[in-house]
């Protein structure tokens, strides 16, 4: 994996917001932007790319990369699905929204879809019980979940990603 | 109506720009606050009484006066914007829609402390919400509150957005500071404490985002001022993340004088039980606070109305009171079922233990898969003593309160819904079907009249 020009200087932007000699702060951010330029995971490769760039050796970015619940170890599909199943949404029917999503997409919670689109994970809170149940899609929120609104979500999925292929 | 100090201007529109949040009186803190003495603002602080809004409680004038501060060492402000307590999303609405209002209680606590860097340090899931901040900061950089030499003053500070990945664990302030040095996110040891090794072993204050918002009004209206609203050391106006099943779930700004029933019944906050259903328990203050049922919720075992303080929601401590924490408030119907909802939040604190002490990383999972078999009707009755002998276990034997926090909403459920996990053993098939035939159980339940 090689990062962009761009990429390059938003790590330089990120580890100049640390005090000299510190970036091994900028590792997280950094493992953000990995895992966006390798299609939603980090692999290894990806990883070793990150403690190359930040001059860290490659157990300190394993060591946190498998601690911290969002960066993806194996790859996801094009779309990702986090639901929340904490106890406030579960208040709310996330049970059944869940169980919903993986009979509506024939799935397993943590398995993808055989055409790659589609990945379900369940998550814990993620600060949002007003409105829930929820989940999380990429860097948004859908909350107030209902049946037709899974549907919707996933036809607009189905329809972005044969428009953009 | 309670007097609104932070949601004040929330309604305006486009109070998230600049423009208009200077226009509605944005940012006199700063400058009323840059032609004072740094320690006399922490005196300010000191007199309104405010207390850490993110869970503790702890009286930030008092954390701020033990910043340690040796010559030549840098020291730091962080914001805790790691807001992972579930029932709690109260930062986000502030974060998200009065940003400007944190931004100008950042610049002021740093300047009364003497932070040059400040750091916000966000979950990693409000992703939207730090170009949000991002685009503030510029703002504020723009309009010369923050940079080099503000206001002439000879103050530098710039602030930074920090995005965690994921760990509920990083709200516990050692673990978000490790977060920030980029390692994993396991608590330290105290002591030392933050305040004198914090963030690359400097001087550090770590508050939470309602705690450095609350520092604009108090520098507007003054500490004593502040302090008087409010009763007793619950002074200001506190956030409430109401959620769970109410009519109006959402954000209430209130001024720690209501009392738990008005809270939940009157249509100015959460507007009652939806479809005629009875109140049957809550848990107060976040997953982590016992949780009471609805008799000992609405009063006190002494009888006396419970109100929305700290004082008021603690009293009786464990045995018949809870906390008012975080300010996530998880209101729960006559159709809920405790043992699921206590399983829910073990499941939870499983996945959030970090793993480094032992009584939390084997007792969490412990406790879970237990639960998993009470709830499923596969539970025995003497695995009703073990969970209370496992929690008992963890409780207080831990590096951070994560432990404890997993422990007391289990302690609280078998402490007051004991014949609900009884029931779950005896029937175990109804159990297994998830009919829990709840309506009955709720009936015992003193259901108070709405007002």
């Amino acid at each position: 994996m090689n990062f962009s020009e761009e990429k390059l200087k938003k790590v330089q932007e990120i580890v100049a917001r640390y005090p000299e000699g510190k970036q091994k702060s900028a590792l997280i951010p950094v493992l953000h932007i990995a895992q966006e330029e390798n299609g939603g995971w980090l692999s290894a490769e990806a990883m070793d790319y990150v403690a190359g760039l930040l001059q860290l050796t490659p157990i300190e970015v394993y060591e946190v990369a498998t601690f911290y619940s969002m960066y993806n170890l194996k790859p996801v599909g094009r779309y990702l699905f986090e639901v929340c199943q904490t106890g406030p949404c579960m208040l709310n029917g996330s049970d059944g929204i869940i169980d919903y999503i993986r009979e509506k997409l024939n799935i397993k919670v943590g398995e993808t879809t055989a055409d790659g689109l589609f990945t379900l994970k369940t998550v814990e809170c993620l600060g949002a019980c007003g409105y829930a149940p929820m989940m999380q899609m990429g860097k948004h929120y859908k909350e107030h979940l209902t049946k037709e609104k899974v549907d919707q979500i996933i036809d607009e999925c189905r329809r972005t990603a044969a428009t953009n292929n | 109506m309670g007097r609104k100090l932070l949601l004040e201007n929330a309604h305006i529109e486009n109070i998230r720009l600049y423009d208009v949040y200077r226009q509605n009186g944005g940012y006199a803190a700063v400058e009323k606050a840059f032609k004072m003495a740094p320690a006399d603002i922490v005196e300010e602080v000191k007199k309104s009484g405010l207390r850490g809004r993110g869970g503790a409680g702890f009286p930030t004038g008092m954390k701020w006066s033990f910043l340690a501060k040796p010559e030549g060492v840098p020291r730091y402000l962080v914001c805790n914007a790691d807001e992972s307590e579930p029932g709690t999303f109260k930062d986000r609405y502030l974060m998200e829609f009065i940003p400007h209002l944190l931004i100008e209680g950042l610049i002021v606590s740093s300047f009364a402390l003497g932070s040059n860097r400040t750091y916000i340090y966000i979950r990693g899931e409000y992703a939207w919400i730090v170009d949000i901040l991002e685009q503030a900061i510029a703002e504020a950089k723009a309009a010369g509150f923050l940079g080099k030499n503000i206001l002439n003053t000879g103050f530098d500070c710039e602030i930074y957005v920090q995005r965690g990945a994921g760990a509920y664990i990083c709200g516990e302030e050692t673990a978000l500071l490790e977060s920030l040095e980029g390692k994993r996110g396991n608590p330290r040891i105290k002591p030392p404490f933050p305040a004198v090794k914090g963030l690359y072993g400097c001087p550090t204050v770590v508050n939470n985002v309602e705690t450095l918002a609350a520092i604009v009004p108090i520098m507007n209206i003054g500490g004593e001022e502040y302090a008087k609203i409010g009763v007793g050391r619950s002074t200001g106006t506190k956030l409430i993340s109401a959620c769970g099943n109410i009519n109006k779930p959402g954000i209430y700004e209130i001024d720690m004088t209501i009392s738990v029933e008005e809270f939940i019944y009157s249509d100015e906050y959460c507007g009652g039980i939806p479809n005629g259903k009875r109140l049957k328990a809550c848990i107060p203050g976040g997953s982590s606070v016992p949780i009471l049922p609805a008799n000992l919720l609405l009063k006190t075992a002494k009888g006396e109305p419970r109100m929305m303080t700290y004082e008021s929601l603690a009293d009786g401590g464990f045995p018949t009171g809870s906390m008012m924490g975080s300010g996530g408030f998880i209101v729960m119907d006559e159709d809920q079922c405790v043992v699921r909802h206590t399983m829910s939040l073990a499941r939870f604190y499983r996945h959030e233990s970090c793993g480094q002490c032992s009584p939390c990383r084997e007792g969490t999972g412990w406790m879970e898969k237990i639960l998993t078999n009470i709830e499923n009707g596969r539970g025995k009755m003497s695995d009703i003593d073990l969970l209370w002998d496992i929690q008992s276990k963890i409780e207080g034997n831990t590096i951070c309160p994560l432990g404890d926090a997993a422990a007391w909403p289990v302690a609280a459920a078998i402490r007051h819904f004991r014949d609900e996990f009884e029931w779950h053993v005896t029937n175990p098939d109804e159990a297994l079907q998830r009919n829990f035939g709840l309506a009955h159980y709720a009936d015992p339940i003193e259901v108070a009249a709405t007002p």
